[in-house]
């Protein structure tokens, strides 16, 4: 496909820990097409946020591309290999907005202070009344009142401080953005309101964004494509729809068996898996959720099963996916 | 329900903080029953009161700066608010179990397993020391963990088998009441259908009655027959799930289910309720809920509404809601 | 949708306040902080204007009048060569509180620095700095203080030093250990993501956020530096003869305890009074610091 935005190949990201090598993010490859929202779930530990922070370098990757294409031409830049200026550059198209609205602002600066800084410290305005001028119409996009620009962070409810997490990430006018759990710490109604606005924001800026959440619901409300992760590695990309309607692999059809619904009377099978997520230190050379599939045969065990087009842009990374489309 | 069977009821229990900015109404007026057997979801958000009227029923608000400031807990027809403290503690772990939400930080880091659950079998069984570690073991087996793990220490288990633990121990001594506070929301969706599915078997095998607080309207759906939803304090709307499910009574209620994103159908924008939960410190006048809903009307604003049954076993504290819903109206 | 929120919540409008005065207002609802302050400043007083409010010369004697116990000429009494004991409180407030500041900032500079820069850049570079310290905590700070002193000689300005660098690793490990949490922090990655460069994160979100537990050791420390001073003049290295020290005043009129009580209590008392102060200051800076009661 030449028409990605981003495109990520073979990324992978390892940390060394006493016990041995920690596969973070192993080998994992896929497309990103420009205004789409990709979803990204899986189980706390399934190294999601680690690729989010890989897409935007905020972390080094061990090794692997991230092309960003360029704005100018057809060409692609890989910001794995970006210098610290052409990462200063790339700061103002790339963007995160992070999961705990209670951590990710410094206490001790007021909410205009946490939106300026972006502005400031990439020397955007000289002049002092433009900058006001945008940030005043920054918060007024993320929906923050103008009379709590000298508030502080604590004395904000969470709904409030995500939006200033959300200001800050839009005050540098990125193209893409990475969402990592943005309303996990959120109450359901604060969620509903944030996952509107982000939506709106959508919509209204063209932002490409990367969805990460553990939360099915929440990320098949927002996705265009779901990306699921199991220890690493994507083990199924689909359309939404695609994908709740017809998982092929067993890890995901598991977890969205699991989604407890707030319905009564919804006939389904729940798949109950056993165990828990096995170490993502030194990890077999095999199917990763061998352990705990319920199809899992020899050769699932011998061998590792590269991510394939099963269904028309509907990948799985399953020996058995292809028996599983008739299930 | 006539008062055979029902084992716990609070009438009009008022729990305040006193804090710097003034006194928090963390529980105002509330009105709950249960029935022996039964499982009650407990619903609401942050800070709504769910956790403070748990920590009322244990006894165990912290005081200072909480206080409960008036009402009857009365539970198997005695009142707990009028029990000394070490008539608390014998039916602390014994009669009423608590299940916390942090499976992490409610055990013991230093002690293993099997003395854990071992101390509160002891504390109000009279058994001896072999025979409690050995009940122990058995109450681990119960929980899906095999005995050989018993003399582990907690770190040595993983988030969802530390909560097994917990519940291990919450019905070691086989009470009468559970009362679970978020019991899953600090774990992963596989993980938490596990443990779900375990609180289910053992609801069954023990029979005991069971509070189950939680934000997710799903679990509830899936292991509680009744549910009261809470709002700023207050019970707004108190049912059986079939019927709560069905027919949502409350506008905070009806809100409630509309934001949670569907996984079968496709909304472009979410319906939300407008504004924020109230300051507890300075709660509106009259329904708390009036600032945000869209129905209200005078009546509202001024007085304080009651629980209205709408339909047998249904209630709900919003006048207006119940005459359009006992009318056949069809509320928005 | 949002601005119809922003209507139904109730005001939260602030003023913008310099966050010195914040702090302070909110010290001041510490009535034993005020207490302390008040202190503080009554000494701060003495010792700029010692030469204006004491009634005599402080190192003076008046051989007619030795041994004097508290009277309307010598409010506190005189000592063994007749000199006026306020008087020489009253200087010794100026040599006490000179210690005390330069030996906290001779221990917060070189401590603070060694300390930031282990925390910030862990690694071999920080084992290094680290493992120094642990050997100058391993011994008590009050004789490796003499050691010091003993090497360098007595002298007010040795006396700071040795006091100073005694107090160094405290200050070292504190320091360390703040920026080591505040670093793990998100709001320092998300500052890093916004395009921040190592230097402004330091400056901007690191130590202002790493200052309160600093501020506290600090007013405590400078108890403690007064402290092991007066416990160096005490044994005869620090201030010497004539030169009034609280110290050195306890140590003069030790000999004298049975007979003239009054020589040994006023110095005592004026050593406890200011350890006090600065205690109870240091107490209520701890919670008027603390973010999270901001209000």
């Amino acid at each position: 496909m030449s028409g990605a935005y981003i495109r990520v190949e073979n990324l992978k990201k390892y940390f060394a820990t006493k016990r041995g090598m920690l596969h973070a993010v192993d080998d994992v490859s896929f497309e990103i097409k420009k205004g789409e929202t990709l979803g990204l779930v899986g189980e706390s530990g399934c190294g999601k946020s680690t690729l989010g922070r890989c897409l935007i370098r905020l972390l080094d990757s061990t090794s692997g591309k991230v092309l960003l294409k360029n704005n100018d031409d057809d060409g692609y830049f890989d910001i794995t290999k970006a210098s610290a200026h052409e990462m200063k550059v790339l700061r103002k198209r790339v963007q995160i907005v992070f999961q705990d609205p209670y951590s990710c602002l410094n206490p001790r600066l007021s909410v205009w202070e946490l939106i300026a800084e972006p502005l400031i410290v990439n020397n955007i305005y000289g002049n002092k009344n433009e900058m006001r001028k945008h940030i005043r119409s920054l918060m007024d996009t993320v929906g923050l009142a103008e009379r709590l620009e000298n508030s502080y962070p604590h004395e904000l409810d969470g709904g409030r401080r995500q939006r200033i997490g959300i200001a800050r990430s839009l005050a540098l006018n990125p193209e893409f953005i990475v969402l990592d759990e943005p309303v996990s710490a959120l109450d359901v109604c604060i969620q509903a309101q944030i996952l509107n606005l982000l939506n709106s924001l959508q919509k209204e800026f063209k932002y490409t964004y990367v969805f990460i959440s553990h939360n099915l619901s929440v990320v098949r409300h927002v996705s265009d494509r779901i990306a699921v992760m199991y220890l690493g590695q994507i083990v199924e990309l689909a359309e939404y729809k695609d994908l709740f309607k017809t998982p092929l692999h067993p890890y995901t059809q598991a977890l969205l068996s699991a989604i407890p619904l707030a319905k009564l009377d919804v006939k389904r099978e729940r798949i109950i898996l056993e165990g828990d997520v096995p170490s993502p230190i030194e990890p077999p050379n095999a199917c990763r959720f061998a352990g705990r599939c319920r199809y899992a045969e020899d050769i699932c065990r011998n061998t590792p099963p590269a991510l394939r087009e099963i269904l028309p842009g509907h990948f799985a990374a399953c020996h058995h996916a292809k028996e599983n489309i008739n299930q | 329900m006539n008062d055979t069977d029902t084992m716990l009821d609070i009438k009009n229990l008022t729990i305040h903080y006193e804090a710097e900015g003034g006194t928090v109404h963390a529980v105002e007026g509330l009105n709950l029953t249960l029935g022996r057997g039964e499982s009650l979801g407990f619903v609401g958000e942050t800070g709504a009161g769910k956790t403070t009227t748990a920590l009322g029923i244990m006894r165990l608000i912290p005081n200072p700066p909480g206080k409960i400031k008036s009402g009857e807990i009365i539970f198997n027809g005695e009142n707990l608010l009028s029990k000394s403290e070490s008539e608390m503690r014998k039916i602390r772990g014994a009669k009423i179990a608590m299940i916390f939400q942090d499976p992490m930080t409610s055990l013991n880091p230093v002690i293993t397993v099997d003395k854990q659950i071992a101390e509160m079998i002891s504390l109000h069984k009279n058994v001896s020391k072999s025979e409690a570690l050995k009940l122990a073991g058995d109450m681990l087996e119960l929980v899906g963990i095999r005995r050989e793990r018993m003399h582990d220490y907690p770190h040595q288990f993983s988030g969802g088998m530390k909560q097994r633990v917990v519940i291990a121990i919450a019905l070691a001594c086989d009470p009468e009441l559970l009362i679970a506070d978020e019991p899953t929301t600090a774990l992963d969706v596989t993980i938490q259908a596990q443990v779900l599915e375990l609180m289910k078997e053992l609801k069954q095998k023990f029979s005991a009655s069971m509070i189950l607080i939680t934000h997710d309207l799903g679990i509830v759906a899936d292991i509680c027959d009744k549910v009261a939803i809470m709002y700023a304090g207050r019970v707004v709307e108190y049912a059986d799930k079939r019927s709560l499910y069905t027919n949502p009574v409350h506008p905070y209620t009806r809100g409630l289910f509309r934001s949670v994103p569907d996984i079968e159908e496709d909304v472009d924008e979410l319906p939300v309720i407008p504004g924020l939960m109230p300051d507890p410190v300075n709660l509106p006048s009259g329904c708390a809920f009036h600032p945000r809903c869209s129905m209200a009307v005078d009546e509202c604003r001024n007085s304080r509404p009651k629980m209205i049954e709408a339909e047998e076993g249904h209630f709900a504290a919003c006048p207006v809601c119940v005459k359009k819903f006992m009318n056949g109206e069809a509320l928005s | 949708m949002t601005t119809t929120d922003e209507k139904i919540i109730p005001e939260l409008v602030r003023k913008r306040r310099s966050p010195l005065f914040e702090v302070f207002l909110r010290l001041s609802k510490s009535p034993l902080a005020m207490f302390g302050l008040a202190i503080i400043f009554i000494l701060v007083f003495c010792a700029v204007f010692a030469e204006a409010i004491s009634p005599y010369s402080p190192i003076k004697q008046d051989l007619m009048h030795m041994f004097e116990t508290p009277s309307s000429a010598h409010w506190l009494g005189t000592d063994e060569f007749g000199r006026d004991i306020l008087s020489r409180l009253i200087y010794g407030a100026r040599v006490s509180l000179q210690v005390g500041f330069i030996a906290v900032g001779i221990a917060l500079i070189t401590g603070g620095m060694l300390g930031a820069v282990s925390g910030y850049y862990s690694g071999w570079l920080d084992n290094c700095i680290m493992r120094v310290m642990d050997v100058l905590l391993s011994i008590p700070q009050t004789l490796l203080a003499i050691a010091i002193v003993a090497a360098l000689g007595p002298s007010l300005m040795n006396l700071m030093i040795a006091v100073g660098i005694s107090a160094v690793p405290t200050y070292a490990r504190i320091v360390r250990g703040s920026v080591l949490s505040i670093r793990s922090m998100e709001f320092i990655e998300a500052a890093r993501a916004a395009g921040s460069s190592d230097l402004r994160i330091i400056l901007k979100h690191i130590i202002p956020n790493s200052m309160a537990p600093i501020i506290v050791q600090s007013t405590l420390g400078v108890a403690s530096a007064i402290l092991n001073a007066a416990g160096l003049s005490f044994i005869g290295l620090g201030i010497q003869p004539p030169n009034p020290e609280w110290g050195a005043m306890l140590s003069g009129g030790r000999q004298y305890i049975r007979d003239f009580p009054h020589m040994t209590l006023y110095p005592g008392l004026a050593i406890m009074l200011t350890i006090l102060a600065l205690n109870f200051l240091g107490d209520g800076l701890r919670d008027a610091l603390d973010p999270k009661l901001k209000r």
